[in-house]
């Protein structure tokens, strides 16, 4: 086989594992979209926040210390423990809970009834603040995220691919472990809104608000429980994100990277989040591949989305997106 | 009391649709464009233009070209930060190609040349609505960002692939370059931003404003009564991006000097654009001021009050920045989503009455 | 009377009733599988008020936006001024002259009365954007002749005291009438009315149908009208297309139509196979 096909193989598989990550985040505005009909722009800040929240709790760290040692003039950093990565995880699901709660409180509920794109806008606001309120809980220095998870070369895939091709492939054994995480998380998601009555409750309020609170259905609930599920997901896109790249504010940037994907997939869709993601992610590295030496490289910043443009041209409801009929 | 329109009798149509049909408001904005252009340039130093006046200037520029097309015509843009870098590459080119050429003349057409680019990025818009419009407006954003940083042609194969103005004299006097005196600066900016809002009033308060507003409100129902959604859309796009190619020239050409692309006119710049809009009100030309204003003088309040007043170290202070920007944003969406202009608004409604309530 | 006489013919009270403005010709419109108008063919002629009734979702408002450019149908043919209509986007149907407002209200929320209706004369207006920029001058002047016409409407509706409200304060009679001002702003020669009395009281309908009349008799203009409440249609039409499910099925002078089998049984629902 020739080597540029290989290569061109190898690139592929790289980017649909690249895709998986940018579905994961996809997921989490899809879940809101559906529920709220609100685009949130936000979601990739969850994660840099999910993911900041988890490394302090995890070594200890103090929140807020320095602006308690702006004011107060201390030397205030660290409890001084260290905790298990599994207890560390599950308190910051806790604090992602709080959170939508504290979300819905002293927002959404305020901007019941806006137009879309009032809290389109609404949600850039939130993004602005939590990205400040994570440096300034945490702290704005790159830090490393750590819960255990492999890393480096998949031997066994490089050693299966050796034997056939007698060229191995470079896939990092995380990207694998994110694959599984994001089909893990898909399905659970899809059992919950198609098995348990608060999924029910979940669907029944993406179809009609109205409808919904009609029939007893209690909207702030809803909300609450759309916005910690997608705190979840923001904690599981941190995860792997962070353990890939480690936690700086880049991370929030995901967010610009999953739009396209939705954009591709249709916001209300969830196998679209998947298969956008899967599609950009692989898009985007064989475009590089073949066509970035030619014109500068760095085509990974605009592909995706010139990519999206030129589809929503020819089909603006998106892969997966229910058909448009206009009426007056 | 302060505010009286009783005995302010409209005898005409004309009267009746002037820009500021109130007396004192009239009488307002003459003391405005005395203090901006008969006293300020002559107080001018060179803190006070590089922090406050000349950004605002500028600002409110991109802020009413933003606000035109968001405003007005309803279309979310979050590509300003790429168009202002058209604006400002197109500048350079020309004053680097044409070095003859008169500043202002290389400024307007660089507005132009943004113009074109922005009714090519418009296009889509009359497929696409609502987020998808918004999201794909970042294609615009993110492709002339990495088409500025990679073709070497745009930054003339300098070597630090950075763009720098060459001085520039208008009338004698230094515009653009590091000898330029800061009233220089000032009344450059000062007289762009004067004649654009001018125009920018003309064409909200007619024909041209009705359509694009229709457009914003309903657009299938302005489909049906006869405005036309292409051109419509697209003489939105082409103003729009006139006006924020103009302020990407100056604020390249005249404020910064030197420009690297991702830097100066990355996706943060179009957030901050759009602040500005929402901050002071969508779909209100002197809303588009007031924002400027309050995001230009924000950071320099922050800065003041924070790392020089309480000797905090700046990184906080400038998080401390983001949070409370992030949270007016919101605040400013849930009691007032027509911001700043509609405050004033409400202001005026009260000062008519003041002291008597009823 | 004749209604089939191409010269026109003349109303019980008097007016008289020219030759034929737009027809229809066995349009046919579907969505996907589903049939909305079946081969449905109909003249309106000048000055007439014609009326379009039928049960719930017999198609009136699908006809009236294939009228108005905004359904194109699959089959069938539109005849205007004479002429075979060429397939046209909706805003070109609106500056060949046919103006309408819709069942649920569609004004422009965010702008004045005033600017509404100002709206309404776009078709008419002809100062580009370089005129407007400037605005002295020829915008000016033309923004000026428009208003006086448009204060003539304002005072034909009498919506004089609310000319400067934002339309989104207004109540719901009000607004209708402001979509029926933004209408006639355009001077239509064809004025389409999708249900202009829905959710009125007895006193809203009243005014509502003498605005109707005067409309048709002062400006002479042409109205198609959809219209549910059965006392209005036939008081105020001279002709009336009955649609059940898609199809014809009854058109006439009223007094006609009120005695057609078919249409008392649609209205009755005596079983349809």
């Amino acid at each position: 086989m020739p080597d540029q096909l290989l290569y061109a193989m190898e690139v592929s598989l790289n980017g649909l594992m690249a895709g998986i990550m940018y579905s994961l985040v996809a997921l989490g505005f899809v879940l809101i979209f559906k529920a709220s009909g609100i685009f949130n722009y936000a979601q990739g800040v969850l994660a840099l926040f999910a993911a900041l929240t988890l490394v302090g709790l995890q070594q200890g760290q103090i929140p807020f210390s320095h602006v308690i040692n702006a004011i107060f003039g201390t030397e205030l950093h660290s409890f001084g423990w260290t905790l298990p990565a599994l207890v560390a995880i599950a308190l910051t699901a806790l604090v992602m809970v709080g959170l939508a709660w504290l979300i819905e409180r002293l927002v959404l509920k305020h901007l019941v009834n806006q137009e879309p794109i009032i809290l389109f806008m609404a949600t850039i606001g939130l993004a602005y603040f939590l990205e400040g309120l994570g440096d300034v809980m945490w702290g704005a220095d790159i830090k490393k995220l750590d819960v255990g998870l492999p890393q480096g070369i998949s031997e066994t895939i490089d050693a299966i691919t050796f034997n056939a091709f007698g060229y191995g492939f470079f896939i990092d054994r995380l990207d694998i472990v994110a694959a599984v995480v994001a089909a893990l998380l898909v399905a659970s998601l899809t059992l919950f809104s198609q098995y348990t009555k608060y999924g029910r409750a979940l669907r029944a309020v993406a179809d009609d608000h109205q409808a919904a609170l009609s029939v007893g259905i209690s909207l702030r609930f809803i909300w609450v429980l759309v916005w910690s599920i997608a705190g979840f997901v923001a904690l599981v896109a941190g995860i792997m994100w962070g353990s890939k790249s480690g936690v700086q504010f880049s991370l929030s940037l995901i967010a610009l990277k999953a739009l396209p994907v939705l954009m591709l997939g249709g916001f209300t869709s969830i196998p679209g989040a998947i298969v956008g993601g899967l599609i950009i992610g692989m898009g985007e590295k064989l475009f590089e591949f073949f066509a970035g030496p030619l014109i500068g490289g760095a085509t990974e910043n605009w592909f995706a989305y010139v990519l999206a443009l030129l589809f929503l041209v020819f089909r603006p409801q998106g892969l997966f997106g229910e058909r448009i009929i206009e009426r007056v | 009391m302060f505010y009286r329109e009783a005995g302010d009798f409209k005898t005409s149509y004309v009267d009746d649709s002037q820009t500021f049909p109130i007396r004192f408001d009239r009488m307002r904005y003459y003391a405005v464009l005395v203090l901006g252009f008969g006293i300020l340039p002559f107080v001018m130093n060179d803190y006070w233009a590089n922090a406050v006046f000349v950004p605002f200037l500028i600002y409110a520029i991109a802020a009413i070209g933003l606000n035109i097309l968001t405003g007005y015509c309803g279309q979310v843009s979050l590509g300003t930060g790429g168009f202002m870098a058209v604006g400002a590459y197109a500048c350079y080119k020309l004053m680097t190609a044409f070095p003859w050429m008169p500043m202002p003349v290389n400024v307007l057409l660089a507005g132009l040349v943004t113009a074109g680019v922005g009714v090519l990025f418009g296009l889509p818009s009359l497929r696409i609505k609502g987020f998808y419009l918004a999201v794909a407006t970042l294609a615009a954003q993110f492709f002339l960002v990495w088409l500025f940083n990679k073709v070497p042609w745009f930054y003339n194969y300098s070597a630090s692939g950075q763009i720098t103005a060459p001085e520039r004299t208008l009338l004698g006097v230094a515009v653009t370059g590091a000898s330029t005196p800061a009233w220089a600066k000032y009344l450059f900016c000062a007289v762009f931003l004067f004649a654009l809002a001018w125009l920018a009033r003309n064409l909200t308060r007619g024909t041209v404003g009705r359509k694009w507003m229709a457009i914003r409100d309903m657009d299938i129902a302005a489909e049906i009564i006869g405005v036309n959604p292409l051109t419509t859309k697209l003489s939105a796009f082409a103003v729009s991006s006139f006006y924020i190619g103009i302020a990407g020239a100056l604020f390249f050409a005249v404020y910064l000097g030197a420009a690297e692309v991702g830097e100066a006119f990355g996706i943060q710049k179009s957030f901050l654009i759009l602040f500005m809009v929402i901050i002071g009100g969508l779909g209100s030309i002197f809303g588009s001021f007031a924002g400027a204003a309050f995001l230009v003088l924000l950071p320099v309040l922050l800065k003041n009050l924070l790392v020089g007043g309480l000797g905090w170290p700046t990184d906080l202070a400038a998080h401390i920045e983001l949070m409370i920007v992030g949270a007016l944003i919101i605040v400013f969406l849930i009691l007032e989503p027509h911001g700043l202009a509609q405050l004033w608004r409400v202001a005026k409604e009260k000062l008519r009455l003041w002291p008597f309530p009823h | 009377m004749n209604a089939m006489n191409p010269e026109g013919y003349v109303t019980a009270d008097g007016r008289k009733i020219g030759g034929v403005l737009m027809e229809m010709k066995n349009i046919t419109l579907r969505f996907g599988g589903v049939k909305a108008i079946t081969d449905i063919s109909f003249d309106i002629r000048e000055g007439e008020i014609r009326a379009i009734i039928g049960p719930n979702g017999a198609g009136k408002s699908s006809m009236l936006n294939v009228i108005s450019g905004f359904y194109v149908p699959q089959e069938g043919e539109v005849w205007f001024h004479g002429k075979k209509r060429a397939p046209m986007k909706p805003y070109q149907v609106a500056q060949q002259g046919i103006a309408r407002t819709f069942q649920n209200i569609a004004l422009f929320e965010g702008m004045s009365v005033l600017d509404n209706i100002m709206t309404g004369r776009l078709t008419l207006m002809k100062s580009g954007l370089m005129d407007q920029a400037m605005w002295w001058g020829r915008a000016q002047r033309e923004e000026t002749e428009h208003r006086e016409k448009v204060e003539k409407i304002i005072d034909f509706l009498e919506i004089q005291h609310i000319r400067k409200t934002p339309v989104g304060r207004l109540p719901y009679g009000l607004k209708k009438r402001v979509e029926l001002a933004r209408a006639l702003a355009a001077e239509p020669k064809l004025l389409l009315l999708d249900e202009p009395m829905a959710g009125m009281n007895v006193e809203e309908k009243e005014d509502m149908c003498r605005f109707i009349l005067d409309v048709n008799d002062e400006f002479g203009t042409t109205i198609t009208l959809i219209e549910h409440d059965m006392g209005v249609v036939m008081d105020l039409s001279d002709r009336v297309v009955v649609m059940d499910y898609g199809k014809k099925i009854g058109d006439g002078p009223p007094d006609e139509v009120r005695s057609n089998p078919d249409v008392i049984n649609a209205y009755l629902g005596v079983s349809h196979d």
